[in-house]
This record gives C-alpha cells, structure tokens and sequence, in this order.
C-alpha cells in the first residue's frame, strides 16, 4: 500500500476542503477501499476519514414520513432498524444478501453507494482497464467475462456495479445528498452513476470534493412495504457477488397492480431501474404472462458483452421470479437466507 | 526453542476398555480456542525483518528491469533480493535426483516460467514497507505468448504418472468389449485447475546462527525438508532444526518445502537478521502447487443385463513447462468395478503453469468424478439403478492383478448408506421429482475409494520410574488430528492410560515420521508407536522377569501383558506388578526403545488394499435459476479400523465438503492471453461456505483388516472427496436432465441448457 | 509521521504509538501487540479469520485502519476465556469438534460471539450457517461450527426462560 497522508477532519466543511486535493480519497469503513490499496488498484496519497464526522450516523423521520439516513450509518445498523425494515423490507433483505455479517457490521450506506466494480481486470493492475487506467484499454473483452455487463455497456467498459443496497433503492427513487463545494444539493441515485461510454473512469456525477451525507427515501416509496422482495442469484449460497439480482415493488388492488418499482443488479455498470417493465405492468393483472412480458421489456434492449448471453435471459427469469414473489407479499420476517431463491418463504427452509 | 505446548485432556475423556477406538475430543483443543496455538507466522523473534515476494505477472519471458532504487528509497526497506544480488545455493534450482524433487524459482535467472513466480524479495523493517517496496519494484517485462489451458500444445505419454504408476495400463481388450456391448456410453468430462487454499498461507521465520539454521514453517514432512534445504544450503540436515506444531490444513501443498519458503530463508542469509515471510494469499496461486486440470473421455459398455464389458477412462492433464507431475486421474478406474477390459491411458500438456502437485486426493478427486459420472450414465443406458449397478458389478478381486482385498466391507457401505438415505424408491429417470416448493429434487451416488497405503515412520517410547511414559514423533499434525490419534496409539502401546503419556511431535529434532500425506501418516506413524511401545515393553517384562524379587518372576514362555501402568502375568492376572515398580528398583531412570512403520511387501504383494465408501446426495435445483444446493449427504465409509471415531467422522465430512466444492464451487480461472489466474483470491475463488453444507452425516462401517499392518488402519484423510463429487454431480443430473459434463456445475451450464 | 491512538484491548487500556497509518487492527495486534490469536487468511475480507470484536461488533480486522479506530475498545480471542475458564462457545466448539486445523477457530469463534450477541439467528440453525458464511473453513468443520453455535444459543434461550419463570 501507497503511503499517504491521513486526515481527520472535525467538520464537514474540513472534510471537503482537504479532500478536493488532487489525490485524495475519502475514507468511510474502508471495506472497499482498503480492499482496492491492498491490491494496488487505488493508491491515494491523502485519506480524509470521516467516521469520526459527527451527525452522519443517524436515521431520522422526515416529516414528509420520509426516511433520511445518514452515510455513515453501518449496513447491518440499517438492515436491522425495526422501522426501516418495515418500511422498506427489499431494501433490507438487499442489504442482509451482501457481502458478510463482518462486512455488514462495518460497511456504511454512502460507501456502499461508491462500491467499485469486481471486474478481474479492474482489480488486475497487470491488466489493460480503462476504468483504473483511461486510454489503456480493457482486457475484460475477449476474456474471461460470463459476470459482465449486458446492458448499458460501451466499447471501452463492460464492468458490472456489484451493489445489492443500490437495487431496490433505485426502484424506489432514493435521492442521495451531497455536501460539496457548492454547499448541498440531491442527486436521484438512479442519476448518481453514469454508464461507461468513453469515459469508464467516471463513474457518479460526484466532483473532487463531494460528501455523500444522507441517503432519502420519500414515504411514497413505504406504499410497497407488503409486496416487495429482492432476489440473487450466485454460485454460493451466501457470501457472494451476484450474478444477476432483481428488485421488485409492487402496490396491488383487487389482484391489479397499480404501480410497480422494478430495478435489475449485475447486469450494468449501474444499478438497472427497468421503467419499460414498470410501464407495462402499471394497470396490468398480476399474472406470470404479464411478468414475463415485463420481463422482456426490461431486457430488450441487452446484448452479450462476452461470454454472457446467458445473464439475459437469467436476468428476464429473476425477474419474473421477484415480480411473482413481490406479488404473494413481502414475507413477515426477512427469510434466513436473505434474497436466495431457495427463500420462498420466511424462516428455515430446510430442517437441519 | 520448543515452545512450551500444553495439550488439554479436557473436557473430560471417558474410555472405555482400549484407548484405540475412543471418541476423545482433540488434545490441542484448548490452545486451538483459546487462540494459543502456535502457527508459524505468529512467531516474532527479536530483531525479525519483514521480507515480501514481487512476483510475475507474465506468465512466459524475462525480466528486464526492476526499480531497485524506488524500493529502497522507501522508508524501512532494508534490502532487495533479487538474481543479482543473493546469496549462494550449493545446489541448482533445477537440480533434480529424484522424482519427488520438484524444482523452485530461487531468482536464479532473470526467466519467468509462469504468473505469479518470485522474481524478487523485499526485506524491510515493517511489513507494510516490504509490501510497498516489493509494489515499487514495478517491473518490466520481455513477454513471450503464454500457453495455458488442456489444448496449449501437442500432447505426449508421461514416462509415469502420480507416485510412478504407469501411464497406460491395458487389461482386455476394451475394444471388442465396446464393440460387443448391449449398451455403452462414450463422455468427456472436465474438472479445472483447483488450488489448496489451506486457511494459513505458507509461511516462514527463518534465523541463521552460522551454518544452524532455525525455521518456523507449516510442514507436512519435516525429514524430507531438513534434506531438500540441506543440499539447497550445503549444510547437513541436522543442523536445521524446523518447528511445525501446528499447520493451519495443509492438503499436499506444504507436504514438500516450496521455493518461497526457501526464499525466505535465503532472505535471513542475505541480511543476517530473522526474517519473516508468508504469502499473501493472491499468491498461493503459482509456487506451491495446485491440482491439474483434466479432459477425460470414458466409454463404457455393458452386456443386456447391465454387466460392464469394457471401461476405457483416457485422461489429459497438464504439467509446466519445466517439470514433471501428472495427476494419475484415470487410475482410479483400475480397482472399483469388475469388467473383462479396463483400459487407461494418459497423456500430457505442458503448459505455462507452476507445477501441479498432490492435492487431496490426487488423482483419485480428479478420476473418480468423471467415473462416478459415467458409471450414472452407463446404469442409466442399461436401463438399471446406479446403486444396483454398482453392486452387480462390484470387483470381487481387484480386478486387473486378480489380487483378493486385504478387506473390502464396500458392499456393506452400499447397504448402510442406501438405507440410512432413503434410496429405495428413486425413480431411475431424471427430473421426476420435486419438492413442496416447486424446486427440482435429484438424488445421486458416487463411490469412495482410496489406496491403503504406507510410508516409512519412526518412534521412540520411553517408560519413565514415575510412572509414566512419553511417546516421541517427528509427526505432522494439519488439522487431521495426528496429535490426538497418535497419542491414542501411543497409550495402547504403553499401556498406560493417556493422562499419563507425554506425546511429542511436529519438530524436527524428533525421530523422523515421514510424510503427513497420503492418507497414510495415521497407520505409518502409529504403526512406528505401536512397535516402539511393544519394544519397550519387552525390555520391562525383561527386567522384571529377571528379577527374583518380582512377581513376575519367571514368566518366561507364559509372558506378561500390560496394561493400565502393570504388567500382568498372563497366564495368572492376579500376579503383576508396576512400572514404576519395576523400574525403581532396577535403579533406572527410564528406559527407551524405538520402533518403525513401514509396508509389508509379502502384505502387499498379496493382497489389495483400498479404502472404500458409498456417498448419497440429495439436491435441490431452482428450475428456473439454475441455482443448486445440496440439502442432505450421507457417506458410509469402510476404512479399516478407526483409532478415534470423532477426528475420523470429521475428516470424512471435511472431504465430502471438499467433494461438494469439487462438484460446484471451486476452480481456477486463467485468462488464455496472459496466463494470469483472474481469480486468485477467496472472493471469487469459490470454497464452500458454512451456509452450502447440508445436513450431513457419516458411518463408518465395521471393516477387519488382518493384513493392512498391525492395528488395521487404513487412513481417511482423502476418501473423503471421491464418491462425493460425484454423488453430487448424479444428484444435479437426476434434479434436471442436464448432465454436467464440465465441473464446476454453473449457473450458466443449467439455465442455457433449458 | 508519527500518531498516537490509544484502544481498549480486552479490558486494558493501551496508548499505541502508530508510525505508519497504514497499519491495519490486523497487523497492529499481530506484529505489535503480541496478539497472535488473530489470523490472517486472505488480508482482503474474504475469509474472515482475522474477525474481532470492535465496540462489541465483529467485523474484519484486514479492513480496518487502526488510525482510524482511535478510542475504539477491542475482544479479540485472547480475551475470550476468563482465565483458566473456557467461554461456554469455546467449550462447544471442542465437544463439538468445530474446527480441525484450527486456523480460522479464532475467527469462527469471534464472529459467532459476535453473532449471538446481535440476536438475529436465535435457535434457527439456517440462520447461523447464513450469519456464520463470513467465516471460510478450509478443513470442512462447518458441521460441528454450526452445532456448537446452536448449542450455547439453546443454552441461553434456557437460561432466560428460566429467568423470566
């Protein structure tokens, strides 16, 4: 690991201030970005640690009946916090289907906004990575890329945003609040990340200096809570990056739905709401044939980066599977095996 | 120094009659939860430097500049190692006398041969600078296009395959078999490259005083170690002196001393300080060996009534460029299943790789999920249950050298594991079955088997005027449980209850054990104990027979047997006297006497001898995710006698999570253009975590072997895997219709295939 | 650069000289606190064998700065047994047999104190093998890993009952 400079800041303003340097970085838990030092990947000269900032780790009440929940709020704090997880249960079981109960216990909302991609080529500094090097090029075409990108992906980028948090979230049009240089301003999350096109190394609309703060979701965004599940599909039971995850909301009267909120993860560089889908299914009958056709409005426009056609017409079938899912109603208890689809049903699945 | 381990006898054992044969729970439990254990990397000695590998990351070349002066100008980097600057070896890298010396990279030359190879150390006063020096290092490169993967050249016949087994081996004519059969199937199977992953990466302290060397390192053969760094160093093997007490798993890759460890010790040499080296985990993946990927084609045939005809198993693995090791996958067909004609046969690609090496079960994981499978798909074409198929062409003899078993109670595992799974019933066509939640349920089977083998070990015992009596043993303890088996035998032997016998073992100074592998430590080692325990027994019984002044007196013909810290005339219990008794008044301190475990060649040379199970798997699929999970496993394993039934059930679920990992989760993935494994973490990297192992269960089948060595023993270190891999892959064919013919199984292999 | 941090670690209070802010929870406890018991598997959260206690949470020590947890109080497995007096987990997991090499055991058994603590798996033994996935174990002892965590929790499920009639 690079040496660098460590600074902690006592305000907010401080923080902004000494992170705007050319090379510096913010530190939250350091479960990503340690991660990424380790193995050469970030090698920042400043670390602006903001755990110690005080205010960030609070979930209030807006009086909208909204939620704001401040960035430095750990996952499991979240997952766990009776009225969140009432309120928004996909969001819950999202963060309860990440990583492990020790990254959990550590990792903070606003870090977990800015997770890097898992693309091998990105963590291989030997490798030719537009992201981590732009103009070198990426090694991820022609090589070993069954988990990458089938929508939304460019010529120069076919990494994956490996978030589980960031899926239903941006189903649920949550809004981030960013203290920058400016003063304070919110960003829709689903706006926070951009695609790669030519410039892969861009990831968020964030400028040298922004503080993500507080991440918003409105309580308009509540009126989901009884049909809303998150589902992931991996090559582990737990402890492992999906391969593709869905998000679905629903609000349903007399066996109709009446809106829905549906986003795709592992299929883009950023979280995937799927608006074609929700279209389709606003005003439709809850049925597997209108799931399906949503399904396919959600994945129309994809098309294999690599070795992955597979994950389209996967994605099309989690998607079904949460739409069908969401609509028998959020379970009561987030199931054992959070977001697996051997999760039916809340509690144990099988008798030891 | 010896650090000062003190084993737990609790919670409290409760034996019953012999020590052999008694559930205890480990001796080192204590030290093992309490945090106390000593690995290696946790020693510190006084003025230790920190020394980190740069390593390659092309895969085929040279290297033609390293930023030396970058890494010393950063703060706390002592010195850089590197082909210019080392010191001196008495012997070439490549130097090969024997077939079980494997070369190293020891910056001998600028080469690379393949990713993730050594090209430099760092020494530094802290770990994070040798981490950052060996980063600012920043090396360039002459590359030449890697070759990688099963396809990379031209194939060849390796002169020998696995310990020097043959690599063809023809019995029958295969040929007319095939083409007489009723029935026959013809699959390819292939298995990736898989990596050790031992929870502890190797590591070592070494400390130098003049030419005695002092070394911390995880060791699953200390003798052949102390030899390896004698002829590297020029100094005889006596005077290193290597402490393993503790290895954190081990599964073949610390069996022979790899190049970094020894880089560490040159590292210790060049600057005159202990010095401390462990592998980051990234990379594990390169020097010290992984298992080779295999493509293997079976055909197999059979008459109407479902009897085999012929088995051909053909097998291509890999070896580097440099050396030679070739995973013996097809072997595993030779002993199972009785048919007219076997034919194997390997062959070879040389590849820019690290070398394989022995992995859990080398050749018979790899072998037997490719024979598990195509015997499921043979019973299928015959129209017969696997289980019946397996019983009705079970090998009565082993079938190639008409040799009987030594013992084979696998018919009986059939019987056992069949009943306690539930067997009875399954349909014998795939996709028939699902449960209350709409998932896809398969049931599927494999059968275990292993080779009973035996290396060379050594003991001493020593009986002591106090009573009790000590056991000494260069022997390896990974987790298998030696330290508490072995001391089992070693209270058997001596006849002393096992509170009262002091068991030393894992440093080098102790008498040579061998080798920890092969799952051949338990039956070599304790056969050693056992003899050095009867040795010094009868120098007892001399004493005290001799002596007018003991009640045994006299015992002559008649002879003594000890038992509980006496020795009893046998032909009048009631007569006996103590050891300390006996000892006392001989006016001896101690007496000691050594013993050695070795093979019988008339045994061998009679009889056939194989380990052996039946494992059972049930696993659900999601019909429309193509996600699997294993949800019940059942092993009934046959393995001679069993010293300690808990540490035995142990290692046979540990093997079959290896099986369930073999048949879903792990495997290393090489990109084809830079040779670099893209995957060389435990993120990716998928082993089985405690939320894919089912409900799962183990018996152990009653099995007397009169001929295996003395106590009967046959080793269950590796059984394990075989048998499992492929109950699990049947299972996933039985679930879906798919029949997995690359492993790991994926998500993708089942979704593209709907 | 030199900074001065000070923790809790089991119950003692230690005023730690930091020479370098790169050193993580990890390497301060092995390499300069003679806290061996921690282990390092993979450096990179993978593996969870370096899992300790911070302010009462289990979290991966490879992964935290120790510049950054200036005043935080620290259990590692060290500080488990109360002397000679095995912890009942401790005791479980060798009655069990939870562990063969022994490697990942100080993780296992911080992350499942950890776990029992937070009260989301109760006497559910899927919702133990799912709170225990963050600990790899290379050996296979997941089955005797997972009886011993449901042991202690039955235990304790008891013990209140018990309290409360």
């Amino acid at each position: 690991m690079k040496s660098f400079d460590y600074v902690r800041p006592a305000s907010i303003g401080e923080a902004i201030a000494a992170a705007r340097a050319p090379g510096a970085a913010y530190l939250a838990a350091g479960t990503n970005l340690l991660d990424l030092m380790k193995g050469g990947v970030s090698r920042p000269d400043r670390l602006v640690d903001v755990t110690h900032l005080p205010g960030l780790d609070t979930i209030e009440k807006l009086p909208d009946g909204g939620l704001r929940i401040g960035a430095l709020v750990r996952n499991a704090d979240l997952a766990h916090d009776a009225a969140f997880a009432k309120a928004y249960p996909a969001v819950a079981e999202a963060l309860l289907s990440g990583a492990s109960a020790q990254l959990r216990n550590a990792a903070t909302v606003g870090g977990n906004l800015l997770q890097r991609t898992r693309c091998a080529y990105f963590y291989d500094v030997a490798s030719a990575c537009n992201k981590r090097a732009p103009g070198s090029g990426c090694d991820a075409r022609g090589g070993d890329n069954d988990m990458h990108a089938v929508l939304g992906w460019s010529d120069g980028c076919i990494a994956t945003h490996p978030s589980d948090f960031c899926v239903p979230l941006v189903a649920l049009d949550a809004m981030v609040e960013i203290e920058g240089n400016g003063g304070r301003r919110q960003v829709r999350l689903e706006d926070l990340h951009r695609l790669p096109g030519a410039t892969p190394q861009q990831e968020t609309v964030l400028e040298a200096g922004d503080l993500i703060v507080a991440l918003n979701l409105s309580a308009e965004a509540c009126n989901f809570a009884s049909h809303a599940r998150y589902l992931k599909v991996r090559e582990r039971t737990s402890y492992a990056f999906a391969i593709v995850s869905a998000a679905a909301h629903l609000s349903l009267a007399n066996g109709r739905i009446e809106q829905a909120r549906v986003a795709l993860g592992g299929v883009a560089a950023k979280p995937w709401r799927a608006r074609e889908a929700e279209a389709l299914l606003a005003g439709a009958e809850a049925t597997a044939q209108n799931f399906r056709r949503a399904a396919e409005a959600a994945l129309a426009g994809a098309k294999p980066s690599g070795d992955n056609a597979f994950k389209i017409e996967l994605a099309q079938r989690i998607l079904v599977r949460a739409l069908a899912l969401a609509s028998a109603g959020t379970p009561e208890r987030i199931p054992a095996l959070p977001a697996s689809p051997f999760s039916i049903h809340s509690g144990a699945l099988h008798d030891a | 120094m010896t650090p000062d381990i003190r084993l737990n006898q609790a919670p409290a054992h409760q034996r019953h009659g012999s020590n052999i044969g008694q559930p205890l729970t480990r001796r080192d439990g204590i030290l093992k939860v309490t945090g106390k254990a000593p690995y290696a990397a946790d020693h510190h000695p006084k003025g230790m430097l920190y020394a980190v590998l740069a390593t390659s990351s092309i895969a085929r070349g040279r290297v033609t500049f390293l930023d030396i002066a970058a890494a010393k100008r950063h703060p706390g980097v002592v010195d850089v190692m590197t082909p210019s600057h080392k010191p001196a070896l008495a012997e070439d890298q490549d130097a090969k006398t024997n077939p079980f010396m494997f070369k190293m990279e020891l910056l001998q030359s600028d080469a690379v041969r393949y990713a993730n190879q050594a090209i430099a150390v760092v020494i530094a006063e802290t770990l994070e600078a040798a981490t950052e020096g060996a980063a600012l290092l920043a090396p360039q490169y002459q590359a030449l296009p890697a070759r990688v993967g099963l396809d990379a050249d031209e194939s060849f016949v390796p002169p020998a395959v696995g310990l020097g087994h043959p690599a063809i081996v023809e019995h029958g004519d295969t040929e007319a078999g095939l083409a007489n059969a009723t029935y026959a199937i013809d699959a390819t199977y292939e298995t990736p490259a898989q990596y050790h992953n031992p929870m502890e990466p190797h590591a070592i302290i070494a400390e130098w005083d003049g030419d005695k060397l002092s070394i911390d390192t995880p060791s699953q053969g200390m003798a052949m170690a102390q030899m390896r760094i004698g002829g590297l160093f020029g100094i005889p093997p006596e005077n290193i002196h290597i402490r393993s007490p503790f290895l954190g798993g081990g599964f073949g890759s610390k069996g022979l001393i790899s190049g970094p460890q020894i880089l560490g010790i040159m590292a210790a040499r060049l600057v005159g300080r202990p010095v401390k080296l462990v592998l980051r985990r990234d990379q594990m993946y390169g020097p010290v060996g992984h298992r080779s990927p295999s493509r293997q084609r079976l055909r197999l045939g059979t008459d109407a009534a479902g009897r085999l005809t012929a088995i051909e198993h053909q097998a291509r693995i890999v070896t580097s460029t440099f050396d030679d090791f070739y995973e013996p996958a097809a072997d595993v067909s030779h002993t199972l299943f009785a048919s007219p004609a076997i034919r194997t046969a390997h062959e070879a690609v040389r590849i820019d790789s690290g070398t394989p090496l022995f992995m859990r079960a080398p050749g018979e994981a790899t072998g037997s999920i490719a024979l598990d499978a195509a015997i499921d798909e043979m019973a299928f074409a015959s129209g017969v249950d696997p289980l019946e198929f397996r019983i009705s062409n079970d090998a009565p003899v082993e079938p190639i050298t008409g040799k009987p078993f030594s013992s084979k109670a696998l018919r009986e595992c059939y019987a056992q594991g069949a009943a306690r799974f539930g067997w009875a019933g399954r349909p014998l066509k795939p996709r028939q079955m699902r449960d209350d939640k709409g998932f896809l349920v398969g049931w599927g089977m494999g059968t275990a088997t292993f080779p009973a083998l035996m290396f060379a070990g050594n003991a001493r015992a020593l009986l002591r005027a106090d009573g009790t009596g000590a056991m000494e043993t260069g022997a390896h303890d990974m987790g298998q449980g030696a330290s508490t088996a072995l001391a089992q035998v070693a209270a058997e032997g001596l006849g002393l209850d096992l509170d009262r016998v002091e068991f030393k073992s894992g440093s080098s100074d102790l008498p040579d054990a061998g080798i920890a592998g092969g799952s051949a430590h338990t039956a070599t080692v304790g056969t050693a104990i056992h003899n050095a325990g009867a040795a010094v027994i009868a120098k007892l019984a001399d004493l005290a027979m001799r002596d007018e002044r003991s009640p045994l007196f006299g015992a002559g013909n008649a002879g003594v047997v000890a038992r509980n810290g006496r020795l009893h005339r046998r032909d009048d219990d009631a007569r006996s006297e103590a050891y300390a008794d006996i000892l006392t008044r001989a006016g001896l301190a101690e007496i000691e006497a050594s013993g050695t475990g070795a093979a019988d060649p008339a045994a061998q040379a009679e009889y056939a001898m194989h380990a052996h199970g039946a494992v059972f798997a049930e696993v659900k699929v999601d019909p429309d995710l193509g996600q699997i999970r294993v949800t019940r496993m059942i092993g009934a394993f046959a393995a001679g006698r069993i010293v300690n039934p808990k540490l035995v059930r142990s290692q046979l679920l540990g093997g079959m999570i290896w099986g369930v990992s073999f048949a879903l989760h792990e495997q290393a993935v090489t990109d084809g253009r830079s040779g670099r494994i893209m995957n060389a973490n435990l993120a990716e990297y998928h082993v089985p975590v405690n939320a894919d192992v089912p409900s799962m269960d183990v018996l152990t089948v009653h099995e007397h072997d009169p001929h295996v060595n003395a106590l009967g023993i046959k080793g269950v270190g590796e059984i394990g895997i075989t048998g499992s891999a492929g109950a699990v892959a049947n299972a996933v064919w039985h679930a879906t219709g798919v029949r997995p013919r690359r492993f790991p199984i994926r998500i993708s292999d089942l979704v593209t295939a709907r | 650069m030199n900074h001065s941090i000070s923790l809790t670690v089991n119950g003692v209070r230690r005023d730690i000289a930091l020479t370098d802010p790169r050193v993580t929870l990890l390497d301060l406890l092995r390499e300069q606190l003679d806290l061996t018991g921690t282990k390092k598997g993979c450096d990179r959260g993978q593996c969870g064998a370096c899992t300790i206690l911070v302010d009462g949470r289990r979290i991966n020590s490879c992964l935290a700065l120790a510049i950054s947890h200036d005043g935080a109080s620290i259990t590692t497995i060290e500080g488990v047994a109360r002397g000679d007096e095995l912890h009942p987990l401790q005791t479980a997991f060798i009655a069990h047999d939870g562990f063969q090499c022994g490697f990942c055991t100080p993780g296992q058994l911080m992350s499942a104190l950890g776990l029992i603590d937070e009260g989301q798996a109760g006497c559910d033994a899927e919702r133990i093998r799912e709170g225990m996935s963050g600990n790899l174990c290379r050996c296979g002892a997941y089955a005797g890993i997972t009886d011993a965590v449901l042991e202690v929790q039955q235990k304790l499920k008891a013990e209140k009952e018990r309290r409360v009639a």
